[in-house]
């Protein structure tokens, strides 16, 4: 079973629809018994990190992630879910986060405006069967005003913004975008179909 | 590099959207989500859709489309349009908008941009202006669909709403819309000279070299038009071959 993890922050059934047009059928469940037995776990990307880690934490979730992970579930975070996935937030405080890839959340400053939204191109590093069907040069689309700051050996592609900002990230088992590959159009959806054909 | 976006923007009332009379070749003409799809394989960069419905009760069911839209379509897009409480952003987010606009009800209720901020992220929340020039040689906000002057200056208005929490400005000019003559640069320049988010140019368009003077001009971040596409006068890919061609990145 694949599940997408619901804080109860805001909608998700454009990322369900996404990721059903690419044939990865989810629930969209908080219950931590149906989250334990996925063997994929998906973390969207709505609301701030606070809030997110803080529903987590309220049932455990935090550690039921963990485990699994441990136990080789993939684990996909989207935009906040993917900045989850590091150690440390400092968005509006300090906040630990889920650990699974080292390095922490940090605002973008760089840059006259924020947040970082639009589309914006990747740039792709190394070669992984996750990013086979893209390009240099394709165009994504991201809303965000923190990024992760961490030693990039986990970076799959980057953009930029002032700052190289890492969009497609794994490290084993565990897989982030910044992005929104569900509001990406074609190139999103030829993501999603290179992490269908990797997570079955 | 960042893009600058091309935003259709469709006027929809009881759940239809209004004008598109000039696409008889999509089956269903008035449709949201189906003129969405077209739109967004046309090569728009977002969305938006402002409800006009008259009455509250009849736009809580017009507002349905929202759901279709979000399945529908892979693009981000924004609804506007009667939006007067946190409930409003709550309902429209959670039917699959990506960001709320609001309007007339930011300037009676400021406090309304910080708390849909806090609660949503700024980037879920619009802040449309109705700007007019006045005699007294400045840009003046005004409500209810440009009939109220609020004696709210402009500029200021628009630096209030990015410190009170919006996170991105849609300008639209009463006096250039419908003129197709072209954005109000001045205006708009005005406008990106002050604040530190994105700025959406609207009312005016009439031909493609109005967009990238815009974007040239101004440093807005994003074109918003509506019967330039509707009407077909304007095909998108079309415009971002010309964009391109002026030096301006586009997503292509």
């Amino acid at each position: 079973m694949k599940v997408i993890v619901d804080y109860g922050l805001g909608n998700l059934k454009s990322l369900q629809t996404a990721l059903t047009g690419q044939g990865i059928e989810t629930v969209i469940t908080r219950d931590s018994r149906m989250i334990e037995t996925a063997d994929v776990i998906f973390l969207p990307g709505v609301g701030a990190f606070r809030d997110a880690i803080t529903s987590l934490r309220s049932d455990g979730l935090d550690q039921v992630i963990r485990d699994s992970h441990d136990k080789g579930a993939y684990i996909v975070g989207i935009c906040l879910g993917m900045q989850l996935l590091y150690e440390w937030s400092y968005e509006n405080g300090s906040y630990q986060g889920l650990g699974l890839i080292p390095g922490e959340i940090v605002k973008l400053v760089k840059m006259p405006k924020i947040p970082h939204m639009g589309w914006n191109d990747l740039t792709l590093v190394g070669e992984d069967p996750l990013t086979k069907y893209l390009k240099d040069g394709d165009y994504v689309y991201f809303v965000h005003s923190y990024y992760a700051s961490s030693s990039g050996e986990e970076i799959l592609a980057c953009t930029h913004y002032g700052e190289r900002i890492p969009a497609i990230v794994r490290r084993g088992n565990t897989i982030g975008f910044q992005f929104h590959p569900e509001k990406s159009g074609a190139v999103g959806v030829r993501l999603l179909k290179a992490l269908g054909e990797m997570i079955g | 590099m960042l893009t600058r976006r091309i935003i259709p923007c469709l006027d929809v009332r009881d759940g239809r959207v209004v004008k598109g009379k000039k696409f008889m070749d999509i089956v269903d003409v008035d449709d949201p989500e189906a003129l969405g799809a077209f739109y967004s394989g046309a090569g728009a960069d977002e969305l938006v859709f402002y409800d006009i419905t008259a009455s509250n009760e009849a736009r809580k069911i017009s507002l349905e489309f929202i759901e279709k839209v979000a399945t529908r379509i892979n693009i981000p897009f924004s609804v506007g349009g009667g939006v007067n409480t946190i409930e409003d952003f709550t309902q429209i987010l959670r039917k699959g908008a990506d960001k709320v606009s609001i309007n007339s009800a930011a300037v009676k209720t400021p406090g309304l941009i910080t708390e849909a901020s806090l609660k949503f992220g700024a980037q879920c929340v619009v802040l449309s202006m109705d700007v007019k020039w006045v005699a007294d040689g400045k840009w003046r906000v005004f409500i209810h669909g440009g009939r109220v002057d609020t004696g709210l200056d402009a500029v200021a208005w628009a630096k209030e709403g990015v410190a009170l929490g919006a996170g991105e400005l849609v300008i639209n000019s009463i006096d250039a819309d419908g003129m197709k003559q072209g954005y109000d640069i001045e205006l708009l320049k005005a406008i990106t000279d002050q604040v530190g988010v994105p700025v959406i140019a609207s009312g005016g368009a009439g031909k493609m070299a109005d967009f990238s003077e815009a974007v040239l001009k101004a440093d807005v971040d994003g074109v918003l038009a509506a019967s330039v596409f509707h009407y077909r006068e304007i095909e998108i890919e079309a415009l971002k071959q010309d964009m391109k061609r002026k030096g301006i990145q586009v997503r292509i």
